[in-house]
């Protein structure tokens, strides 16, 4: 029996890891859309001003970003460290887009992020701007990478299962690739990353503003930051939009959890608060249909007929087909050599259910039921947050084009604590995405209790707790660092 | 014409080309290791740390583009020996996790810890990682204690394909004096490498001289556990691969896979010669500073040509000591032939990455480095 606690240490190992790493990658997306688009300003009107404020958001941006690099080297290698079973049965497909955003986009990064830091004298002002901007977009390039294969992960598609190899094998890159899912959660990503940059150097900058100090550099910082934040967070609303789209077609037990839909139907209400609802809201949301039907969490695990006629099965239908395709798997497998006849019936019963395979190994079906309250809590946090950050972002904006932010302090206190709101909504989007579609490592083929290494719980917690204490202790230290340098002001000097 | 056969034997070239450029990088983790022996004072410590500094990201880059492609193409070897040799690998990381923020912190204000604890870190890194790295390598030839059984898969009740067959996790490679002695070797060569690439990078006569004795005590301590490591590849049984797939203990398999594939013995020669090349050089002549330029490829050329000895010729390049069926080998651990090809497309842009990045070192490097543009520059 694979112990519960070696899948739940394993899993909070990962969540750990992916949390930081989420602390750091945002920014870096958004903070470098932002000086790239000051030091622009600087080689098209030769102001040294902006030179001198893209320069320091470089700095804040080179703090972070050592930090996120060093959280994401974990993650790489916890794919093999602690779900080893994983990386085989489905290493055919997840190992390329790894492989491909290493050769693609961290080379590009880690060059160009070292002209950017140390090349002002060294290069051309166009070769250094665009060194900048080239920065900023192999991180952009690196998400995608990364979430072709997450989003591979929720909506698994161009591959096939060979009972050979015992794995899944690719037989469509493109499909890969151009994954529905992978298309919107890159632009819901990246965006929110926009947002948290632009978040980011609002509050700072109005932190000068309260102090009355640095003004200029204050105003112009909010002006891009505001902006790149505005179109930022709508497109976050628009990809975030066909997310929910594809859940209530891919995934729709994550969309009933994060809705606590418990018996759906047409015309399902949308809960923003638990008793208060907008009615058929949710199915408009879901499926653009005000009639459209969206199953609840009862419905997904009963069985349910959609109005079209389609007959989705219920879940202990699901883990019966599971166990039928595991044990033709076995069969298949012993009897290949011995019984070719055999075996091939046995291949055609796997064939048939292989799309259950993975409920062969759930014990009951309250396993496929997410924690409800944790992931509709968090898609509340996550939504409500972006619908204030964006008003507050248009509200700045609207001040300083009339002149009047310097003059409001209120608006800048609340920017100012306004930072933390926008890492606990990234922090809380992931929660959505990845508690939301438990118990699946791989939608529906497999599950975390099959995915895990076999190494002991103990070693687990072991580095689960040395990981908290070294993230931990870099997080104080980038955060310190980082006042310090932003009390210093852009004339930032190193010691 | 492109047979599955071949992809597999591309991507572990691809694979022994990687690890050729990442030990050839380790320069890094060598320079770092001298912070405090070759660097005196405060200045010379500086100039270390900012010269490597400017490099680190390519290590590191190396290191992560090696872990995903060796999963792209075998995927068994990152599941069996990342989610087994655990510790080895985490300590691995770890260390390499404590080098990425230390560079920037060591000289900021409120780093909590202070400068001389995060450019420890920077030398703990350049020690360690080396010499782990180098011990883990060591087990492609020594075997490790795992075996893999896809069937369990079926096994509802415990489904895990490959399993470690002790507690050590990994740590018990030490146990092998070989391992350990791979593992001194890849140090005392990643300490040489370090020591060339700081003469030449940094503009300062004094520091120099200091670099060139540390240089001449590592490169001797390296080839002597280079003699000690070829006498044992010479002797020792390896693992060969029959027609059927089955693995038998061989005596002398490696050498003769030099001795069969005689490209792999001219590409370890060649590397080999420029390597003593230029480290004599610079060891006889006190005005030459390019050794690095000799010694880089020298070591990827024969980093490659150690990997092909391991992964060629129908040898195990991942043997398993508990259950020689076990051992991974290219056929029985890649991916599809669909993953590969398409992959092997992809390997094309590398060519491409490789020439920017030389280009723009090239562009950064016009210079050597010196105190003067430390002060009055960006620096670390």
């Amino acid at each position: 029996m694979v112990e519960t606690a070696l899948v739940n240490w394993s899993r909070l190992q990962f969540a750990l890891t992916a949390g930081y790493h989420w602390l750091f990658v945002p920014l870096t997306l958004g903070l470098a859309i932002i000086m790239a688009t000051m030091e622009t300003i600087y080689v098209i009107t030769g102001d040294e001003f902006w030179k001198r404020t893209s320069k320091f958001w470089m700095k804040l941006f080179a703090i972070n970003f050592a930090v996120g690099i060093a959280t994401g080297i974990i993650l790489e290698f916890e794919f093999g460290t602690n779900w080893s079973n994983y990386s085989w049965f489905v290493g055919d497909i997840f190992g390329a887009p790894l492989a491909i955003e290493g050769i693609f986009a961290f080379f590009m990064e880690a060059t160009f992020f070292a002209v950017m830091f140390f090349g002002w004298e060294k290069v051309s002002r166009r070769v250094h701007l665009a060194s900048t901007w080239l920065t900023g977009i192999g991180a952009a390039i690196s998400a995608v990478w990364i979430l072709v294969a997450n989003a591979w992960m929720q909506h698994p598609v161009g591959m096939e299962f060979n009972p050979d190899t015992v794995r899944h094998e690719m037989v469509d890159f493109w499909a890969l690739v151009l994954n529905p899912v992978a298309v919107s959660k890159f632009f819901h990503s990246v965006f929110s990353g926009w947002m948290t940059g632009a978040v980011f150097v609002i509050g700072i900058s109005c932190w000068y503003l309260l102090k009355r100090r640095e003004t200029r550099f204050a105003l112009a910082s909010i002006r891009v930051a505001a902006i790149v934040g505005i179109i930022g967070t709508f497109a976050v609303m628009l990809s975030g939009d066909s997310s929910g789209v594809h859940a209530a077609k891919y995934q729709p037990m994550k969309l009933a959890a994060a809705e606590g839909l418990e018996n759906g139907g047409e015309g399902a209400p949308f809960s923003i608060v638990p008793g208060v609802e907008i009615p058929a809201m949710l199915s408009i949301l879901a499926t653009h249909d005000i009639d459209g039907y969206v199953p609840g969490i009862n419905n997904i695990l009963d069985g349910y007929t959609t109005p079209d006629g389609e007959r989705h099965l219920s879940a202990d239908e699901k883990i019966e087909r599971g166990k039928t395709a595991i044990e033709a798997f076995s069969t298949y497998r012993a009897l290949k050599e011995s019984d070719p006849a055999a075996a091939a019936i046995a291949r055609q019963t796997l064939d048939e259910n292989i799309d259950y395979f993975g409920y062969g190994y759930i014990n009951s079906k309250e396993e496929l039921v997410p924690p409800v309250p944790l992931v509709y809590w968090a898609f509340r946090i996550m939504v409500g947050l972006g619908g204030f950050l964006l008003l507050l972002m248009v509200v700045v904006l609207w001040l300083e084009r009339r002149r009047r932010l310097a003059d409001t302090a209120l608006v800048q206190w609340v920017a100012l604590l306004s930072i933390p709101l926008v890492y606990i909504a990234g922090q809380a989007g992931w929660i959505v995405a990845e508690v939301g579609r438990q118990p699946w490592v791989i939608e529906g083929l497999l599950p975390v209790s099959a995915a895990v290494s076999s190494v002991s719980v103990a070693a687990v917690q072991t580095t689960f707790w040395l990981f908290v204490a070294i993230f931990t202790l870099f997080l104080v230290i980038e955060m310190r660092i980082m006042i310090k340098a932003i009390k210093l002001g852009p004339n930032i000097e190193t010691e | 014409m492109i047979t599955y056969d071949f992809l597999q034997h591309y991507w572990w070239f691809i694979i022994a080309l990687l690890g050729g450029l990442l030990v050839f990088l380790l320069f890094v983790q060598g320079g770092n290791a001298l912070i405090f022996i070759a660097g005196k004072d405060e200045s010379e410590r500086q100039l270390i740390v900012n010269s490597t500094g400017r490099k680190w990201e390519l290590t590191f880059t190396t290191l992560v583009t090696f872990g995903g492609a060796f999963f792209a193409s075998f995927p068994l070897f990152y599941s069996t020996s990342f989610g087994g040799a655990y510790w080895v690998w985490i300590l691995i990381l770890v260390t390499f996790v404590f080098q990425a923020v230390s560079y920037e912190f060591q000289s900021k204000a409120g780093n909590i810890l202070g400068k001389n604890t995060f450019r420890a870190f920077l030398t703990l890194n350049g020690c360690l990682a080396p010499l782990l790295i180098g011990t883990a390598v060591g087990t492609f030839f020594t075997g490790s204690d795992f075996t893999v059984n896809k069937s369990a898969v079926g096994d509802i009740a415990s489904p895990v394909i490959s399993r470690w067959g002790n507690a050590w996790h990994g740590l018990e490679a030490v146990a092998n004096p070989f391992n350990v002695e791979f593992g001194v070797m890849v140090l005392s060569l990643a300490v040489s490498l370090g020591a060339l690439y700081l003469i030449n990078n940094i503009d300062n006569p004094k520091l120099a001289t200091q670099l060139r004795r540390c240089l001449g005590v590592s490169f001797g301590l390296f080839l002597v556990l280079l003699l000690i490591v070829c006498y044992h590849l010479i002797t020792m049984g390896g693992f060969a691969v029959d027609a059927t797939g089955a693995v038998t203990i061989e005596q002398g398999k490696y050498f003769k896979n030099l001795l069969e594939m005689p490209a792999v013995l001219a590409l370890l020669l060649v590397g080999a010669v420029l390597l003593v090349a230029g480290v004599a050089a610079t060891l006889l002549r006190k005005d030459f500073k390019r050794g690095i330029w000799f010694a880089a490829p020298g070591t990827t050329l024969a980093v490659m040509a150690l990997f092909m000895v391991v992964g060629y010729n129908n040898t195990a390049y991942y043997p398993s000591t508990a259950d020689l069926a076990s051992s991974l080998t290219l056929a029985n651990s890649s991916s599809s032939e669909f993953t590969l090809r398409t992959m092997a497309v992809v390997s094309l842009i590398i060519p491409f990455v490789v020439a920017y990045i030389a280009y723009f070192w090239r562009q950064m490097d016009k210079k050597s480095l010196t105190t003067d543009e430390l002060t009055h520059g960006e620096k670390y």
